[in-house]
């Protein structure tokens, strides 16, 4: 009997995605597990495992197409009696991906999951998410609503089999669904984005003035505009700008590098950066906050970790690195190595994007003076870097050529207050410039 | 836009109960609407060849067998003169009517109606052979597939005779053969031949399962049973035909399984054996569409295929092959390509048996409900206590209802007995919208009618009804 497998979900809030690569060709023999399909999502390029064994008779995709959770993917001829119940293993099989994505190249454990449980953690999914969902439509209880009612719920995006009822014997009101709708637009952090789209700019005809070329935009564009735009109109943005003397930082890096070197990582001025904010944010915790503007609270994460801006060919990916509070700088530029190198070769998870609490934008690399960043939401900062260059600076009655680089920080003044601001930008170029005070202060 | 004359915003191939709703719904919803169909008029099978003419019949059938029955009452009738001619024109003229009756709403609503056969060249063209012989290409934004179904055939048993038939040609009525063997003990081989039964032919079933009406609580099935095993000569369950051949004066029909008589003669032989969907020679090889193993046009829950611009309803894209649940897929499509977010989600789709008496069911049935291990409880209203059943004399029915125990939620409706195709209706209206027992215990049900033992039956599940006995359990 044919089986057929359908695109599992792939990660929370994952929807959609773009088929980068089909790993299979028709006639092989797949196991259960193994990956089949490469997706770009939202947020990176994932794999995506086979959840039934069996041999591919037909591929239902092709690279290039864009697909949704359910979507028919593969049709395998043969398959082991295991394969009768597809949908759990489906399940079992999303756990597997999400769990362990990629062979982990570190000898040392993988970086440990936020431990602070000073705050209830987020649920990373709902309970019911996980729950297999049956094909067949009569295996389950219809949801007991009116037609009207699932209507309106389908209309409102919502599934009718989430909302429970206050009527007798659980039936669901129009009223118990409008509810439910209350109740997630105050649990989501975030404005709805469509509407910010809506308000694209109708555009001129541009043949009138020359040739055009016409390109989709990949998933990660489509993403990267509809999240800075939503941080953009939401967050009321302020840029401080400050620089810092790393004449004597640099000396040090360069009298390390190779020690770093010799550990697998590469010492840049972003892994120093990275130590140096993390003391920072324990000294100065609103940086390390977010804003819950529907509960009307401000929530401080007990955990430190820090997304860095990644620059890769298919657009702007910001992988996170964890707990950067408990590593040494070592460890931090072996870990930034790494994750940098799996962005730009699309292999991150979604996971690797996730959780953090500050992001760190470097454009050193490739020149400027100085810029302000976009927040990262639901972060309430970020960190510009620029490139530094030797200036003639005014020392002990005389000029000195030092190496000055720009910072630029970008906060959400409705929870940071310009002096809180400036404050935590002396902090930072003085522990850059004194990296004493790391371990005076930090 | 396409500026050419030839194009439409949506085209809907096939004109029957489930196209042409659809295809009026679109133009409702303020879209071009090009609507394609073999016949000269909109209907299909069901106006044509199908729901409409049987039902006609039928009613003639349901007139005869209560002028027989009458004589129980007083009333002698003599032996019906049956003018077999002016039977079929009535039946013709009841179709003619409706199906005009469609073409007259089509032309008011603007749809563009085109006699011809269409196939599809691609996503976005189709190709129409039309009926004067031309062909015509027709540029469409969004195309609804509603070629619906035709009568299954038994390769091993065909046989080029006019003795042999199917549903088709048995509606024509072209006369009323002495013998009549029904291949087949579904719907429609039993709603047939209790129309040829009554007309006077001599009617054998035979039916390959244990039971007639495959599908159907078997609760409901026996009391039907019982009144078939009347009307027709025999109902051979269990059995086969695994032979057919012409002879001068039939079709001589060798017969295996749990029959005496293995060789049997009939003047005639209706095959009713199913229906296989119209998903061939659509050109749907042009376009991404695909048909799964049965030959149904796969869809998801907006009735769309796997070609975004293709949608596909009624028989053509799967079970139940019924008219009604066509006629609300397209529905649900027109509204889709409209741009509205809905989508095809029945919890109950009413499934009727035009024989006397009728058996209908909404829902979750007991048999689906065992083979799933679902804990139900049912209840049940013997029509033998129901003061309007008796008038009537016809004790003959029952009406049970499936009840979710945990919520005492209305999960499924049977009914079997005299107009239970009518009755049906609330039991979907109260599956739908989630009705406890206990809403239609309190509803009041006017008196004295059948809808009653709704009500009873109901009243049963609290070991409360009036006119039946039976305290609750534990």
């Amino acid at each position: 009997m044919a089986t057929q497998f359908k695109l599992p979900e792939v990660g929370e809030n994952v929807e959609t995605g773009q088929v980068v690569k089909v790993l299979v060709s028709v006639g092989d023999t797949v196991e259960a597990g193994q990956f089949v399909l490469e997706l770009e999502t939202d947020k990176a390029v994932i794999e995506v495992p086979s959840s039934v064994p069996g041999t591919v008779e037909d591929i239902h995709v092709e690279e290039g197409q864009e697909i949704q959770v359910g979507q028919l993917i593969l049709t395998f001829s043969e398959v082991e009696e295991a394969v009768k119940e597809a949908e759990p293993e489906v399940e079992a099989g999303l756990e597997a991906e999400a769990e362990a994505p990629e062979p982990e190249p570190e000898a040392e454990p993988a970086p440990a999951r936020p431990e602070v449980k000073a705050e209830k953690p987020a649920p990373a999914k709902e309970p019911v998410e996980k729950e297999a969902r049956p094909e067949v439509e009569p295996a389950r209880k219809p949801a007991p609503a009116a037609p009207s009612v699932r209507r309106l719920a389908r209309e409102l995006g919502v599934d009718i089999n989430r909302v429970s009822g206050s009527g007798p014997g659980g039936r669901i009101s129009t009223e118990d669904v409008k509810n439910y709708v209350r109740q997630l637009d105050l649990k989501t952090e975030q404005a709805r984005p469509a509407t910010l789209e809506a308000q694209a700019l109708p555009l001129p005809d541009f043949t009138r003035w020359g040739e055009v070329e016409r390109e989709p935009m990949s998933s990660i564009r489509r993403t990267t505009a509809r999240r800075l735009s939503q941080a953009w109109i939401t967050i009321p943005h302020v840029t401080h700008f400050d620089t810092a003397d790393i004449t004597a930082l640099e000396q040090l890096r360069k009298r390390y590098a190779k020690q770093v070197e010799a550990a697998g990582g590469k010492l840049t001025v972003t892994a120093i950066i990275l130590k140096v904010v993390a003391s920072a944010l324990k000294v100065f915790p609103k940086f390390n906050a977010s804003l819950d503007m529907a509960n009307q609270e401000i929530v401080h994460k007990m955990y430190y970790h820090i997304g860095v801006a990644v620059d890769t060919e298919h657009g702007l990916l910001v992988p996170v690195i964890r707990d950067v509070d408990q590593k040494n700088i070592i460890q931090l530029s072996v870990e930034l190595t790494e994750i940098s190198e799996k962005a730009r070769n699309r292999k991150v998870t979604l996971e690797d994007l996730e959780g953090s609490t500050f992001t760190v934008s470097n454009l050193g690399g490739i020149g400027g003076t100085n810029f302000s960043p976009i927040i990262n939401p639901p972060d309430v900062a970020i960190l510009g870097v620029s490139r530094a260059r030797t200036e003639p600076v005014f020392v002990d009655g005389g000029f000195e050529p030092r190496l000055i680089m720009p910072l630029s920080l970008s906060y959400d003044h409705r929870l940071i207050d310009g002096a809180d601001a400036a404050r935590f930008m002396r902090w930072v170029t003085q522990a850059i410039e004194q990296p004493f005070l790391l371990s005076l202060e930090g | 836009m396409n500026e050419n004359a030839n194009s439409t915003q949506v085209a809907v191939i096939g004109g029957g109960p489930g196209g042409y709703p659809a295809a009026f719904l679109a133009a409702d919803l303020g879209l071009q609407v090009t609507l394609i169909d073999l016949e000269l008029e909109p209907g299909g099978v069901c106006l044509y060849r199908g729901c409409v003419p049987s039902k006609a019949l039928l009613h003639v059938a349901k007139l005869l067998s209560e002028t027989r029955e009458a004589a129980n009452w007083g009333i002698e009738f003599s032996e019906p003169d049956i003018d077999i001619e002016k039977l079929r024109a009535w039946k013709n003229s009841v179709v003619r009517q409706m199906t005009g009756g469609v073409a007259q709403l089509a032309k008011r609503r603007g749809v563009n109606f085109i006699q011809g056969r269409a196939s599809l060249l691609n996503a976005t063209t189709l190709q129409i052979e039309k009926a004067e012989g031309d062909k015509e290409i027709l540029a469409f934004e969004q195309a609804i597939v509603a070629t619906g179904s035709r009568p299954a055939t038994i390769p091993s048993l065909a046989l080029d005779s006019d003795r042999l038939m199917d549903s088709t040609s048995a509606l024509e009525l072209n006369d009323i053969p002495e013998s009549l063997l029904v291949i087949g003990g579904g719907y429609i081989g039993l709603e047939l031949g209790t129309v040829y039964a009554a007309l006077g032919s001599r009617v054998s079933v035979v039916e390959m399962l244990p039971g007639l009406l495959p599908g159907a609580d078997r609760d409901l099935v026996r009391i039907l049973s019982k009144r078939l095993e009347k009307l027709f000569h025999s109902i051979m369950l269990n059995t086969t035909v695994a032979e057919m051949e012409e002879i001068k004066d039939g079709i001589r029909v060798k017969l295996e399984g749990d029959v005496e008589e293995q060789e049997q003669t009939f003047e005639k032989v209706l095959i009713s054996v199913g229906r296989k969907p119209n998903s061939s020679s659509l050109g749907l090889e042009n376009t991404q569409v695909e048909v799964d193993e049965r030959g149904f046009i796969i869809v998801d829950e907006q009735r769309r295929t796997a070609e975004p611009t293709i949608y596909a309803i009624g028989d053509v894209a799967g079970e139940p092959m019924l008219a009604h649940k066509a006629t609300h897929e397209g529905r649900v499509a027109a509204e889709v390509i409209a741009g509205h977010k809905v989508a095809y989600e029945p919890n109950a789709i009413p499934a009727v048996v035009f024989t006397d008496p009728e058996v209908a069911w909404c829902g979750l049935t007991e048999t689906q409900a065992k083979e799933e291990g679902r804990s139900i409880e049912v209840v049940r209203f013997p029509w033998g206590a129901s003061g309007r059943a008796t008038t009537l004399g016809r004790n003959d029915g029952l009406t049970k209802l499936i009840i979710d125990p945990d919520t005492e939620r209305i999960l499924g409706v049977g009914i079997v007995g005299s107009g239970a195709g009518e009755l049906i209706a609330e039991g979907v209206l109260a599956v739908e919208m989630a009705a406890l027992a206990s809403d239609i215990k309190l509803s009041i049900h006017p008196h004295p009618t059948l809808s009653e033992t709704v009500m009873e039956a109901a009243e049963v599940f609290f070991g409360q009804s009036a006119h039946f006995y039976r305290p609750k359990r534990g």
